[in-house]
């Protein structure tokens, strides 16, 4: 019997020692992180936040709705301080609900208003642009769409890839949705469940174009220029077309951070947003191989990059991107 | 409940005056039961707050329809295929003079030791274009024929020839012997594996996302991606534990009610094998083609990438850490799991009423439920009702006790059946209360049977991706999450080394199931 208590009481404190990091009770410096963000990208900046500041980061990788809607339903309770997506609309619904705590004025002030919401209740951390990712073996510049309405035309019929369960491609919609409404966003969306083919993930639909099973993807830059980095044996037969021309799908997507009401270390989290969006965050967006455009007031992106200011994105206000009428569109459109 | 806890109260003279033993365990075993219904109430729950309107938008909808018949496909063309090549297998191994056949036998399980969406991985590293029904079906024929290989030739060693030699003194030919007497008596193995490879086909995730084939599994975790645990997720969960139901209830219909024991005295003769002449070397053509699909292209691309990715994708912290953290859940979840058994292990045999054989049906019919499906149910219920354990180790250990209770409990009934009760008696009359009785001697006897039954629990967590993901504590990377990550983001050079040390870990345990195997047949 007693050895069974002690059996018992040693599994638990092997528990304990192995799944609790160094966090929350035992260390005032440490902040948890719900990231839907690239987890690679998100572990980096972590370890640079850490060295730079001596606070350790705790994170749990998720997706970004699945995110928004837990911390929903966790409320006041949420173990989570900090609040990392890669597109705005599960930021816009956790600010629908009130959760978020104002971004310190010192930090909204190092970052551009257009990569931010008005009410300043969180910040823009990161940006990527919308990109038609082509065969360029079967594509010449002539054959690409002018715009990414056209895609829902019966001339694109079985040709192009999307990831629609995505994150990502439903902040495009949720573009597409702001920009020209409803009969629009419905009518393209009941095109696109006709032509296209569904693929788990962009950087599986942008494999997918390379290898020739699919014409073009509709994705986000930076998987061509991560895959090129590496070796491009998944990207090295697929050319980027920008659209441009205040397109919808021109569109660029804002990754937004934010802080939770909740947090019992709101000073710690303020202090991460501050350094993520100065030099010290976006820095490693520059330097690193993840190629998302840097935000920041005066910090430069990757040079690989097309500069941000070539996109000629259309106008989105991010803090109203509406993803849950968005699944709802996509669902009656028989995408889901 | 209180009549059936009187029912198998020891009538321990002594103890008359408090509960006894049995009466403590029962209620264990009780307690563990109503822990393990948890899923399948939430399900209940759910479709009763959802509300009939609702409900019936969400699943009468051309979605759902089409998962359906993906699903019903699926495991239609996967079972019966799985069902044939395991009793040709099994047959080869078992009943022939085939040259190698131990080895082949052993090559036959092997496969179990590559996690399913391990197998998904080395084929579209192979095939990179491979997606849909074809693909799935090709893929968990390979992944899940040994859960049907492993029964079938258990129960082929253990038939008495002398039905067999009758038959064929009667004028049947050998392929009519087979047929009208060998495979009637194979229809409970067959019927049981056939079950265990159609839930776990309901219940896989990562096989199915990575060949782009849609289940009501993937599904749900795409829903749950973009909704947390919304009401559609709940929905798709209630059809997902119906089709779990509709499987366990067609096993019981297909396995009817006959009668498979041998009577009379004596034991029976080891079967003889049959002479296959000249077919002795060609046969030989099954086995291999089957573990060249099983195990040599799942060596294949592991090894292409291990040479592509070279020393860089070694990044010890990283991998160390997720090896450490796998290795800790996979104790504590083995431990746990096999305590959580125990109650009914020796209660099953020890008092084998009504009462707790229902016990021991709810533990089983608990274990059916998806992944998935329990996960989504421990998530809701700990953060709304239960929020001190959410995201802790407690909740993610009691989803690994709801899976994999029936591994740990099929180990540890066979041990505690060894073990004669006149010895806990004997302890009783040596003045030890029944509790400390058993634990100084049934229990520690049963000693082996445990460390089997965690061995088998702690494979089931290794592999484990699905709840794992979904109920993690913060911080947590096991190596299946790992793998899982770095593969949905195509580095699958990154990926390789977590699968190899999942396949590495989990040889020494398919060794051991293949032995157990051997050992309850006798040979």
């Amino acid at each position: 019997m007693r050895n069974s208590v002690a059996l018992l009481a040693g599994a638990s404190a092997l528990a304990v020692s192995v799944f609790a990091p160094p966090a929350h009770a035992q260390v005032a410096d440490a902040i948890t992180i719900y990231n839907a963000q690239h987890e690679g990208l998100t572990k980096e900046w972590a370890e640079a936040f850490k060295e730079d500041t001596g606070i350790v980061v705790t994170i749990r990788n998720g997706s970004d709705m699945e995110f928004a809607n837990q911390i929903v339903q966790e409320g006041e309770n949420s173990p989570a301080d900090v609040f990392l997506t890669e597109n705005s609309p599960a930021m816009a619904l956790v600010d629908g609900k009130g959760l978020f705590e104002p971004v310190a004025a010192d930090t909204l002030a190092q970052v551009p208003e257009q990569f931010r919401p008005s009410n300043g209740h969180w910040i823009g951390v990161a940006a990527r642009s919308t990109v038609f990712a082509y065969d360029k073996t079967k594509l010449s510049a002539d054959k690409l769409p002018k715009s990414m309405l056209d895609l829902a035309t019966p001339e694109w019929k079985g040709r192009w890839a999307a990831s629609p369960s995505g994150a990502d491609f439903q902040a495009i919609v949720g573009a597409l949705l702001q920009l020209k409404g409803r009969d629009t966003t419905e009518n393209w969306l009941e095109g696109m469940q006709a032509n296209y083919t569904a693929y788990k993930g962009n950087s599986i639909a942008m494999k997918a174009v390379n290898a020739g099973e699919v014409e073009g993807a509709l994705i986000y830059h930076y998987y061509y220029f991560g895959d090129q980095a590496k070796t491009g044996e998944n990207s090295n037969n697929v050319g980027l077309h920008y659209f441009k021309g205040q397109d919808p799908g021109a569109f660029v997507s804002i990754s937004g951070g934010g802080i939770l009401k909740s947090s019992k270390h709101k000073e710690q989290a303020q202090a991460f947003l501050e350094w993520l969006t100065g030099e010290g965050g976006q820095r490693v967006l520059r330097d690193g191989t993840f190629f998302e455009y840097a935000v920041g007031k005066g910090q430069a992106s990757n040079k690989a990059l097309v500069p941000l200011a070539e996109l000629d994105a259309p106008k989105v206000e991010p803090s109203t991107l509406n993803n849950a009428q968005v699944t709802d569109l996509m669902t009656e459109a028989g995408i889901f | 409940m209180t009549s059936s806890v009187s029912d198998i109260a020891v009538p321990l003279a002594r103890h008359r005056h408090r509960l006894g033993a049995s009466s403590w365990t029962f209620l264990i075993a009780v307690v563990v039961a109503l822990l393990a219904l948890v899923p399948l109430g939430f399900v209940i729950w759910a479709t009763i707050a959802t509300g009939p309107e609702m409900a019936y938008k969400l699943i009468a909808r051309p979605r759902v329809g089409a998962l359906l018949t993906n699903t019903v496909l699926l495991v239609s063309i996967t079972v019966p295929i799985c069902a044939v090549l395991a009793v040709a297998l099994a047959f080869l191994t078992e009943r022939t003079d085939m040259p190698g056949r131990r080895l082949w036998a052993w090559l036959c399980i092997t496969p179990l030791a590559v996690p399913a969406f391990v197998h998904s991985y080395a084929w579209i590293g192979l095939w990179p274009g491979l997606h849909g029904l074809p693909a799935g079906v090709a893929i968990s024929v390979t992944a899940y024929f040994p859960l049907l290989y492993l029964p079938v030739a258990a129960a082929l060693r253990l038939l008495d020839p002398a039905l067999e030699d009758q038959a064929s003194s009667l004028g049947l030919s050998p392929l009519g012997v087979f047929r009208r007497v060998v495979l009637p008596q194979l229809r409970l193995s067959l019927c049981g594996g056939a079950l265990l490879v159609g839930l776990h086909l309901l219940a896989e995730y990562g096989l199915f996302a990575m060949i782009r084939f849609d289940t009501f599994t993937t599904a749900i975790v795409e829903q749950f991606q973009s909704t947390y645990n919304g009401v559609a997720a709940h929905m798709l969960a209630l059809v997902l534990v119906l089709c779990c139901f509709a499987l366990i209830g067609f096993e019981a219909i297909l396995r009817g009610r006959s009668r498979y024991a041998r009577l009379g005295s004596g034991v029976a003769r080891v079967a003889g094998v049959v002479r296959l002449g000249r077919w002795r070397y060609a046969v030989m053509a099954l086995p291999a083609l089957t573990a060249a699909f099983a195990l040599g292209i799942p060596a294949y691309t592991l090894s292409r990438w291990l040479i592509a990715g070279g020393a860089t994708i070694w990044r010890m912290d990283e991998i160390g850490l997720a090896l450490l953290q796998t290795l800790t859940i996979c104790v504590i979840g083995g431990f746990f799991t096999v305590l959580a058994a125990l109650p009914i292990a020796w209660l099953s045999v020890r008092r084998p009423v009504r009462s707790s054989r229902l016990v021991e049906s709810c533990y089983y019919l608990a274990s059916a439920m998806p992944g998935v499906v329990v996960a989504l149910a421990l998530v809701t219920v700990t953060v709304r009702v239960a929020l001190p354990l959410y995201q802790t180790v407690a909740t993610i250990t009691l989803a690994y006790v709801i899976m994999f209770l029936p591994r740990a409990l099929v180990s540890l009934r066979t041990s505690i059946a060894q073990v004669p009760v006149e010895l806990e008696q004997a302890a009783a009359s040596l003045g030890r209360s029944p509790a400390r009785a058993l634990m100084a001697t049934t229990v520690r006897l049963a000693a082996p049977g445990a460390a089997a039954g965690m061995a088998l629990t702690s494979l089931g967590i290794l592999n484990e991706l699905t709840a794992t993901q979904m109920l993690a504590p913060n911080g947590t990377r096991t190596l299946a999450m790992a793998f899982w990550a770095l593969s949905s983001e195509i580095d699958y050079a990154g990926a390789a080394p977590y699968a190899l040390l999942m396949v590495v870990f989990s040889l020494p345990m398919t060794w051991l199931l293949h032995h157990q195997s051997r050992k309850i047949a006798g040979r």
